[in-house]
């Protein structure tokens, strides 16, 4: 009993490992060979598909409009999640509760009940097909996401170190910049992961909101499929490389991950 | 922590504020808007009342999706969550395993869905993914193209595949916050490997399974991407759960009335489980 522990994460990970191989598979392979062979690995090793990705600029603008957009939430929902974060967890204000429960309601909100008038709104106002456009409609689940996972961090935070500030002379802001922020920077290193992580996964409004100047590399994907038949190595090979960014970032904040999941997801 | 009352507290909510209302409730309104109303184009609106809100709940095609979302979510909570507590436990506690471990399970987690569904699709294609061929040459007739159960069989293995790593993560860190001394006690107690787990480990992980099981709940209910691009919904409309039906009747045929209709009633199918969830929580809180 002891000694087969080991083996149900080991056949778990298989089982995870399997779709990711086939398509690392796939996109090492000719489109000749995907159509008429079935083979477990490639016969004719190709790097075609990644050289097309990275020469034509339908592709890799796609790669660059979403880390664009993306980062762009990451800042503006960290930005503005930082004082209100410190204001749930030292303040008691009127309606704090209230409103703390009703940006949980939009982290919850379905996207696609908000696709339609996002579309009609963001044209409105004249933003439909850029980055800010994204960046911004993805802040209506990443800005509730970045309050929790931050408050939960500032809690932690004592309030003695607040009080000796101001006994010691410092000014509010002075403190919060010069002490305060220094003190949760695994904090706000693991909130901007995750920011990033939901904003690079989201697609539903990144395409809904986007046409040609804005389109993340996920729609160029989708779009890829259905217009121009079936290259699917050239799709795989794409899919591959949008597993890189998290492949990257997951190895940094693997002792967190578990604690920013129980934070801010709920 | 005892916090003090501040009502310049509300200077530092600003901008989280305006930056969420900007998104939330203007749309929202939008929606409202819509609901109540009919339109012929150019901005023609006649009031309708509560016209498409009857429409909706009276119609079959949102009895069937909206039965097919409640059958999804039960079935894939009655997998998720105990093969994560099953993983869980016999995840490494130490040494080289544990960073590998999390590393790789939690791969799926950072792939955008639509490259999850795409990635599943090529997978099970049945004359030349590795899954489809596998089972066909196994002697099964798959095609989760044509055939309706197989679709479901599809679909189900996908969000297994993606999401259990989830509760694994969840139930994982609650087992790690259980103090030795726990352990020792029941060993000098003389208590089974099953008491060990129904006395010790289950009650010290409800925090986390609870937050487990509501997580799953809301995302596989608000579940789009991933089976819109493995099945499209299909065959036929078979796959089609709230969200899919939601976006083809809005996007798709432009009923501006009756999506908008669905959409407030789904949102407040979820509206409300998330306020018994809050309460559960706050309860909880005040209690510890």
């Amino acid at each position: 009993m002891k000694k087969a522990k080991w083996l149900v994460p080991t056949i778990y990970i298989i089982f995870l490992m399997l779709p990711i191989y086939w398509l690392l598979n796939m996109s090492f392979k000719t489109t000749t060979e995907i159509i008429n062979t079935y083979t477990l690995w490639p016969q004719e090793f190709t790097l075609d598909n990644y050289k097309k990705i990275f020469t034509d600029s339908t592709w890799y603008t796609g790669y660059l409009n979403s880390i664009y957009y993306v980062v762009m939430n990451t800042v503006i929902s960290v930005a503005a999640a930082l004082p209100a974060a410190y204001a749930f967890s030292r303040y008691k204000f009127l309606g704090d509760k209230h409103l703390f429960f009703w940006l949980l309601t939009n982290r919850m909100a379905p996207p696609a009940v908000f696709a339609l008038p996002f579309f009609q709104f963001y044209s409105s106002v004249n933003l439909f097909d850029t980055h800010v456009a994204v960046a911004l409609s993805h802040c209506l689940f990443n800005i509730p996401l970045a309050v929790w996972i931050l408050e939960g961090f500032m809690s932690s935070v004592p309030k003695e170190l607040d009080e000796t500030a101001y006994v010691d002379g410092y000014s509010f802001w002075r403190f919060f910049f010069k002490i305060f922020i220094p003190t949760i920077t695994a904090g706000i290193g693991i909130t901007m992961f995750f920011c990033f992580m939901f904003s690079w996964v989201e697609l539903l409004l990144a395409k809904t909101l986007t046409a040609v100047a804005a389109k993340p590399i996920a729609a160029t994907m989708t779009r890829t499929a259905s217009t121009s038949g079936y290259e699917l190595g050239l799709l795989a090979a794409a899919g591959s490389l949008t597993i890189i960014p998290g492949a990257i970032v997951i190895y940094f904040v693997r002792n967190y991950i578990a604690k920013g999941f129980a934070l801010g997801r709920v | 922590m005892n916090k003090t009352v501040n009502q310049k507290a509300w200077f530092f909510v600003i901008p989280v504020f305006v930056l969420v209302a900007f998104n939330a409730i203007i749309p929202l309104m939008t929606v409202v808007n819509y609901a109540f109303q009919e339109t012929f184009g150019n901005n023609v609106f006649m009031w309708e009342g509560t016209r498409w809100f009857k429409q909706i709940m009276l119609s079959e095609r949102f009895h069937a999706s909206l039965g097919r979302q409640f059958l999804f979510t039960f079935i894939i909570l009655f997998i998720q969550i105990p093969l994560g507590i099953a993983i869980a436990l016999t995840m490494p506690k130490e040494g080289i395993g544990v960073p590998v471990c999390l590393v790789l399970m939690s791969m799926p987690l950072l792939i955008p869905w639509n490259v999850v569904g795409a990635m599943w699709n090529i997978f099970a294609l049945p004359d030349i993914g590795f899954l489809g061929h596998s089972l066909n040459a196994l002697g099964f007739d798959y095609n989760f193209t044509q055939q309706i159960g197989d679709a479901w069989f599809t679909t189900i293995l996908m969000d297994v595949w993606h999401w259990t790593s989830l509760v694994v993560l969840l139930s994982y860190a609650g087992l790690r916050s259980i103090q030795p001394a726990y352990y020792q006690a029941a060993e000098i107690d003389g208590a089974s490997r099953w008491a060990v787990f129904t006395k010790i480990e289950l009650p010290k992980m409800k925090k986390v399974l609870t937050i487990a099981i509501l997580l799953r709940f809301m995302d596989s209910f608000m579940i789009y991407t991933e089976p819109f691009v493995l099945t499209g919904g299909g065959p036929g409309n078979a796959t089609a759960f709230l969200s899919i039906d939601l976006v083809k009747m809005a996007l798709g045929q432009f009923d501006l009335g009756p999506a908008a209709a669905m959409s407030l009633i789904y949102f407040f199918i979820v509206l409300l489980v998330c306020w018994v969830f809050y309460t559960l929580m706050m309860r909880n809180e005040e209690k510890s």
